[in-house]
């Protein structure tokens, strides 16, 4: 293995960081081993579970398919920043109130992936939340639960009762 | 309301916890991802650990090289089989009241045979994984090949050679049962069905795969493991035992756990060698499995083919069942539960709902190359269910009867209790016909039928199928501790009232996210009377909880439920004497309620805060030879029945499109009766979960092998797994019949939903599937068999 490494610089959950990375690390390793980021799981490390999903400029991505050295001028948020920052404080109620979570091992990126739907569309159907989440392995709740959850949280956001 | 005697009221006051759907406390944390699970794990000097595995199914290890790998960038150790016995000696996966059952020594790390593909065969520590991966690739194995044998049949067959020579066959374990008057009543039958059923070999897939690590302190000549694993002490005293160690110096830590469904409760070769080379390299090792590795390490489990046949009458009455099961379970008995439980589940439960005297079985369970099978959720239940109620539809297909109606007949009456099946199952009380007609009204089955049947004259194929079942909870040793396994059956929970008034309880039950948490403050806050908030449970530490046996077959709110709701009483005994010495009363003329210390007619008179401050900080003013004693301990196993049985239904409404052979759930319906239900959203999801995965085995999942015994979909993208798309919405309801021989009155219920969920939709299936003349007796059910079944290709 070469030993080259890559200068990089982003922004991860807000604040700026710089470092080093080795080629061939993913994002996903970068972001739980560097910086100690554990909220990003990992479940496959070939891109089908799903449990390893972060925001990269905006946009839901598997982390790890993405390599570190890609993030290189972006802005990455992971399930630690939106949570610091109230974002989906909501999404997180209604799947605690539903029990949308057993292990908790997708939650994570469920999460992300369900605030993605939420932002871009207001009011889906619960089979657009199935098909929209049809990337997130759950191997515990089987989904029902986290369909209800985010249902409600689409209700409640549109002005429904709590 | 029913009457119920003493000690049961307070299950059922107005503050009562019990029956309520109150969010588990630990869900904040993992909804942050500040969850710590094993792979988030990191300490100071930390190696990782990769393993070297065969490519090939049977091979003997002719030489190992690893100068080259040595060499390569942090690389710290390069450990053989043969080296690693010097640290950790080998094991046999044998139980003595499986009676025959065999399986030879296994090692950590092969010591010079391979047996499947991915046993490991050396291991590389490194001081990143990264740089074990590199090294691991430069150990240079040279194998010399040896006969494969790996389907199951083969293995059995007459002559076949055995895999491991000394035992002369192929057979692991073999059971018959002959009960009643088998013969006679298939000869006295109007009609007899029969199938042979095949149930594909499949896996748990937990999303956090199989994670450890241990951490061997010469220092304090202690060893601490972490590990993602549904019983602790088991794990302590395994470890313990081939490393040479007393038990004291061994601490087994269970944090976050990302899913295990039994896959995390066996002991596996790669966590043996992981806390060997602990000890062996004197520093911290983790091992995380990937994804490739669980597919081949991970136990698998079902892999059955069973043949069925029933004799019924044509008045409906079922006269007997007989079954031939056979199985293979790769090269080794996993240990220490063993791979024989499976095959005989099948034999204990097969014919179980029905008030049918005669039974025959056999089964037999076959080594073979390939990956290790072993006990995964639901044990045997999917099998038996599923060859059980396709047989009674078989059966009512041949004397033209509703499937309905058939299971009226023959299903054990609810009022027939205490009763025993055919295979000698004892069952306390079970309400079959209670959720059969629940069920019945939630599906509005008349209407789904008439839909059917319109729907079928557009040329849309719908199915309804049912499949009633019985399910194995809170085991008593005669699941493991009789065969001499040191699994323990009982649970244990320490409970107390610390200075500042609030409760904590240490329990032996761990949790993977059933909600075990929220169960044991439930039960305690009610027990004590305390609000749930100010209850803390503290669980998965053997250094820190109660001795007991885990999280396993369903036994977590039965068993550890009732050792908490025990101590929980006894503690509340305890405060409410030293109430008394301080309000100069009877403590038996107080009560707790809302955390304060109530009289008779329910006024506050004293909170539990004073209570902890008078006792703990001034003992003075207490009466001269009264001690207060603020903590309790209880134990609690079961001992009137080896299990407690549940039961309960299943349906499914599905739609099969003729054009392609895919198969489209529509909906999903279950009844089930575990007894007191302590958190009635906890029983629904865990049931909606469990059905979940019986779904993934009825239409997706399967181990794919080739005849040399590679695995041939050993990833995510090729081995399918159910997703959100696929499932259907699943409503749940409940028969509550609880048991009497805990005062708590739980059973189980984390393999209902597993249990019967791939039998209703097989019988689904195969209801849409009817004008065709086809009957699938095969899971997954994959559109390419589908279509076979109705001469679409052939
Ligand atoms: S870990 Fe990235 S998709 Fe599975
Ligand atoms: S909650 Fe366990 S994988 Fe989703």
């Amino acid at each position: 293995m070469s030993a080259r490494r890559i200068r990089i610089s982003l922004e991860v959950n807000g604040e700026p960081v710089e470092a080093e990375v080795a080629p061939r690390q993913h994002l996903a390793d970068f972001l739980r081993e560097t910086l100690g980021l554990t909220g990003t799981h990992i479940g496959c490390e070939h891109g089908v579970c799903g449990a390893c999903g972060v925001r990269l400029d905006g946009a839901v991505v598997r982390a790890c398919l993405t390599l570190a050295a890609q993030a290189d001028g972006g802005a990455v948020e992971t399930i630690e920043g939106v949570s610091d920052s109230g974002e989906i404080a909501d999404l997180q109620a209604a799947f605690e109130k539903r029990n949308a979570l057993q292990c908790g091992y997708c939650t994570p990126a469920m999460l992300l992936s369900a605030q993605e739907l939420l932002l871009e569309n207001a009011a889906p159907s619960r089979e657009e939340i199935r098909d929209h989440l049809s990337g997130n392995y759950c191997r515990c709740t089987g989904y029902h639960a986290i369909v209800d959850a985010v249902e409600e949280t689409a209700r409640q956001r549109r002005g429904g009762p709590a | 309301m029913t009457e119920r005697t003493s000690p049961l009221s307070a299950l059922d006051r107005p503050n009562s916890y019990i029956g309520r759907a109150v969010p588990r406390p630990n869900l904040g944390r993992l909804l942050e991802g500040r969850g710590q699970y094993v792979s988030d794990i990191s300490l100071p000097r930390m190696a990782h650990v990769v393993f070297v595995r065969s490519p090939y199914a049977h091979a003997r290890i002719v030489s190992i090289d690893a100068a080259d790998a040595r060499k390569g960038k942090g690389v710290v150790a390069v450990v053989t089989g043969a080296e690693l016995a010097n640290v950790c000696t080998p094991w046999v996966g044998v139980l003595t009241h499986l009676k025959g059952l065999k399986s030879p020594p296994q090692h950590a790390i092969a010591v010079d045979r391979a047996c499947w593909v991915g046993e490991a065969v050396a291991a590389v520590v490194a001081a990143s994984r990264a740089e074990a991966e590199d090294a691991a690739a430069r150990v240079l194995v040279e194998y010399e090949e040896l006969p494969v044998t790996a389907d199951m049949d083969d293995a059995l067959a007459a002559g076949a050679a055995p895999i491991h020579p000394d035992f002369g066959d192929n057979i692991a374990f073999e059971r018959r049962l002959d009960v009643g008057e088998v013969d006679a009543a298939f000869a006295q039958a109007d009609a007899v069905a029969e199938a042979e059923f095949v149930f594909a070999r499949h896996t748990g897939v937990t999303l956090e795969a199989r994670s450890i690590v241990a951490d061997w302190n010469p220092g304090e000549q202690r060893l601490t493991v972490y590990q993602g694993t549904q019983a602790p002490h088991m794990m302590q005293n395994i470890i313990a035992r081939h490393l040479g160690l007393a038990e004291a110096q061994v601490r087994v830590l269970c944090k976050d756990v990302g899913g295990s469904f039994g896959i995390k409760v066996h002991v596996y070769a790669d966590d043996m060698a992981t806390v060997a080379l602990s000890k062996l390299l004197k520093r911290p090792v983790k091992h995380v499995a990937d994804r490739v590795e669980s597919f081949l390490t991970d136990i698998h489990a079902r892999d059955h083919r069973c043949k069925g046949r029933v004799a019924v009458r044509k008045d409906g009455t079922i006269l007997a069942f007989e079954i031939d099961d056979r199985t293979g379970i790769g090269p080794y008995s996993v240990y220490p539960r063993t791979s024989a439980i499976e095959a005989n589940q099948v034999v204990n439960l097969v014919g179980g709902p029905y008030a049918v005297k005669n039974y025959r079985a056999r089964a037999r369970v076959a080594f073979q190359n390939k990956n290790v099978t072993c006990q995964y959720r639901a044990v045997g239940h999917p099998i038996a269910c599923s060859v059980t109620e396709g047989l009674v539809d078989r059966a009512a297909a041949a004397i033209g009867m509703d499937p309905v109606e058939i299971r009226r007949r023959n299903l054990l009456p609810d009022d027939c209790y205490p009763a025993e099946s055919a295979a000698g199952m004892k069952f306390e009380a079970l309400s079959h016909h209670a959720a059969l007609e629940k069920i019945l009204a939630m599906m509005d089955y008349e209407a789904l039928r008439a839909e059917q049947a319109r729907l079928r004259e557009q040329g849309v194929y719908r199915g309804v199928g049912i499949a009633s079942f019985i399910e194995v909870t809170n085991p008593s040793a005669a699941f493991y501790g009789v065969g001499g396994a040191r699994i323990s059956s009982q649970d244990g929970a320490a409970v107390r009232l610390d200075a500042s008034g609030a409760i904590v309880c240490q329990t032996s039950i761990t949790e993977q996210g059933q909600g075990s948490e929220a169960i044991i403050a439930q039960v305690v806050a009610t027990a004590v009377g305390a609000p749930l908030e100010r209850v803390r449970v503290i669980l998965g530490d053997t250094d820190n909880v109660p001795y007991g046996g885990g999280t396993w077959a369903s036994r977590g709110a039965g068993i550890g439920g009732e050792a908490a709701w025990r101590a929980g009483r006894a503690l509340r005994d305890n405060i409410l004497s030293v109430a008394a010495a301080i309000l100069q009363t009877e403590a038996a003329a107080l009560d707790i309620a809302g955390g304060e210390i109530v009289d008779a007619e329910g006024h506050a008179r004293i909170g539990l805060d004073e209570i902890a401050r008078i006792a703990y900080f001034r003992p003075d003013t207490l009466p001269p030879d009264f001690q207060a004693e603020l903590i309790a301990t209880r134990h609690y196993a079961p001992r009137k029945f080896p299990f407690a049985f549940t039961n309960g239904v299943q349906a499914a409404s599905i739609e099969v499109d003729v054009r392609t052979g895919f198969v489209k759930l529509l909906r999903h319906w279950v009844v089930e009766d575990c007894g007191r239900v302590i958190n009635p959203q906890l029983v629904d999801e865990q049931i909606r979960g469990g059905v979940v995965q019986g779904l993934g085995a009825a239409l997706f999942e399967h181990c794919r092998y080739d005849e040399r015994g590679q695995m041939l979909n050993a990833n995510m993208a090729d081995y399918l797994v159910p997703m959100a798309g696929e499932m259907p919405d699943i409503e749940v309801a409940h028969v509550e019949t609880p048991t009497q021989e805990s005062e708590l009155g739980a059973k189980g219920a984390g393999e209902a939903g597993t249990a019967g969920a791939a039998a209703a939709v097989a019988n689904a299936v195969n209801d849409a599937l009817a004008p065709f003349g086809a009957v699938i007796s095969e899971i997954p059910l994959t559109p390419e068999l589908v279509l076979r079944a109705i001469g679409a290709i052939s």
